[in-house]
């Protein structure tokens, strides 16, 4: 039970953005990725997660090879992501934005809607419900009925992040769930993902917030110019002069 | 007097029918359709043809609205898949294919010459009363689409096609495929623009190839932008306002009597274009769209 990777490479006429990379997740565990911008950090999000293709190299995940799975197999199996930029569903309510990612609706068959009107609506209380709790877990409640289009940044990023828990993922990659969130709603945040890996979710957490991250994370992956430089505990990590070098070298 | 206006409401009920089906894949799929007319046509010969030989009305109309349907299946299947420019194309360059059929397979269509004597349905009544009869008839069909519309919209089902059309990436991510659900929406409104087709036919007892050139497609498309995309009230106020104008430019023939026929009908297109202009401008979110984002 784990998401592996190995020899990933991926590059845009060219050039390579991602360079060999390989990796063995811990399943249940919190690993975090670090490097300057430009890295390859979410390239390598969308080559796991089936948005590009890989040029080579392997991924599987739970010892299936699935790197010629589009990204709805690769999320129906249990592997889940949000995005940098957030992409809500704007014209649809904060609540909705939950309840469409909801798995299996027995209401998103139009022969169910027409023979098993029963059936859709018993579904359909019990998506609501769990959307309800995901929006009182964010703070976003007060929100549900309001267009998804018109939050805050730091809005859409927590609802993105229920979208993606809304799926019960095994795996979820989170690009930057921290950025234009308050720090309040960081801490809480950050509590939820420790009892949601504490019950065997494994998460990679792509994070510029490092002091966040590295309470967070039991382990750091650390990426530059595409390579996989470093990884291991996260205070070790910080303190390897290779990885001091690449962010003071990213930014110079 | 009032038989012009039965007739006047009973064209803007079949442009209304139209708008309905393009606002189910446009205003809430967002799938580019540009194919409206044949369907349209497959709708209006299917349900003539049947019933000239002798099949009920009622049975030919469907038939109309099944096989448009059907015809939409492959091409679904084919583009829905790909990205959203690629149904475009394919439907386009299908209601020309469409179109040339219908010329070219005489045996079947009678051709260029066109289908005439199609049977009209209330025949029996005095024709005051027929025309009100059947005017009621495509009311109901509007009727039928708008909540055919409203349930599928309401549903887990319509909330996913509106997910699909804000983001499809993001309908990925959270393990759902948007095709199929797309091929659904495509079907489901190819069927109500065959009705649409069909309920044509009848009500004009003649059709012939010139009448289901592309213009239409964009007439509809008008419709739908002028009313606002993704709402039931937005495709209706758009067919609406698209049957005032091109009748209204009729009585403007009238006012501006030095302008030759020919002129006319330029001069109503011209107008039309520039209505659409000024909405994409000032409005662009329709007379009762969505907020603008």
């Amino acid at each position: 039970m784990t998401l592996s990777v190995h020899g990933l490479r991926k590059s845009f006429s060219g050039f390579c953005v991602v360079d060999d990379v390989s990796f063995e997740a811990d399943p249940t565990g919190i690993t975090g990725l670090i490097g300057p911008n430009g890295a390859g950090k979410s390239t390598l999000f969308s080559v796991i997660t089936g948005f590009l293709g890989a040029d080579a190299g392997a991924i599987s995940f739970d010892g299936v090879k699935i790197q010629t799975l589009s990204p709805q197999a690769r999320a129906r199996r249990g592997l889940a992501r949000t995005f940098q930029v957030p992409r809500p569903f704007a014209d649809l309510s904060v609540r909705e934005n939950l309840m469409v990612a909801a798995a299996s609706q027995t209401g998103e068959r139009v022969l169910s809607l027409l023979l098993r009107p029963g059936a859709v609506r018993r579904r359909e209380s019990a998506v609501m419900a769990q959307a309800n709790t995901l929006l009182e877990f964010l703070g976003l409640s007060h929100l549900a009925a309001s267009r998804a289009g018109g939050l805050s940044g730091g809005q859409q990023k927590l609802l993105e992040l229920g979208r993606a828990l809304m799926t019960k993922p095994r795996y979820l990659l989170l690009d930057e769930p921290y950025a234009g969130v308050n720090p309040v709603l960081i801490e809480q945040i950050s509590l939820r993902i420790r009892s949601l890996a504490q019950r065997g979710t494994g998460f990679l957490i792509v994070e510029h917030n490092l002091p966040a991250l590295s309470r967070l994370a039991d382990r750091l992956l650390v990426m530059d110019r595409g390579r996989l430089i470093a990884s291991g505990a996260p205070e070790a990590v910080l303190a390897n002069p290779v990885v001091q070098d690449a962010y003071v070298g990213g930014s110079a | 007097m009032s038989g012009y206006f039965i007739a006047v409401g009973t064209i803007g009920g079949i442009y209304a029918l139209l708008a309905l089906g393009l606002n189910l894949q446009y205003g809430y799929t967002g799938l580019i359709n540009f194919g409206v007319v044949a369907l349209y046509a497959i709708g209006a010969y299917t349900s003539a043809l049947l019933s000239m030989h002798g099949m009920p009305f009622a049975a030919a109309m469907a038939s109309g609205a099944l096989l448009a349907a059907a015809c939409a299946w492959p091409l679904g299947v084919i583009c829905l898949r790909l990205r959203d420019d690629y149904l475009a194309i394919v439907t386009l360059a299908f209601a020309e294919i469409v179109r040339t059929v219908i010329i070219s397979e005489d045996w079947l269509t009678a051709g260029p010459r066109g289908l005439p004597g199609i049977p009209r349905p209330f025949a029996s009544m005095a024709p005051d009363d027929a025309g009100v009869a059947y005017l009621c008839l495509v009311a109901a069909a509007v009727a039928c689409a708008m909540a055919v519309t409203a349930g599928l919209v309401r549903s887990p089902f319509g909330r996913l096609i509106r997910a699909i059309r804000d983001d499809e990436d993001a309908v990925r991510s959270i393990g759902k495929s948007p095709a199929r659900s797309k091929l659904v929406v495509f079907m489901i409104g190819a069927g109500m623009t065959g009705f649409a087709g069909a309920l044509y036919a009848h009500y004009l007892t003649y059709i012939s190839p010139d009448q289901f050139v592309p213009l239409l497609t964009f007439y509809v498309w008008i419709a739908v932008i002028m009313g606002g995309a993704g709402r039931i009230g937005g495709a209706l106020a758009g067919a609406a306002l698209l049957t005032v104008f091109l009748e209204g430019s009729r009585f403007l023939r009238d006012a501006l009597p030095f302008i030759p026929e020919v002129q006319m009908a330029s001069l109503r297109l011209a107008m039309i274009g520039l209505a659409l202009i000024l909405f994409t401008i000032y409005r662009p979110e329709g007379l009762l769209g969505r907020p603008a984002r």
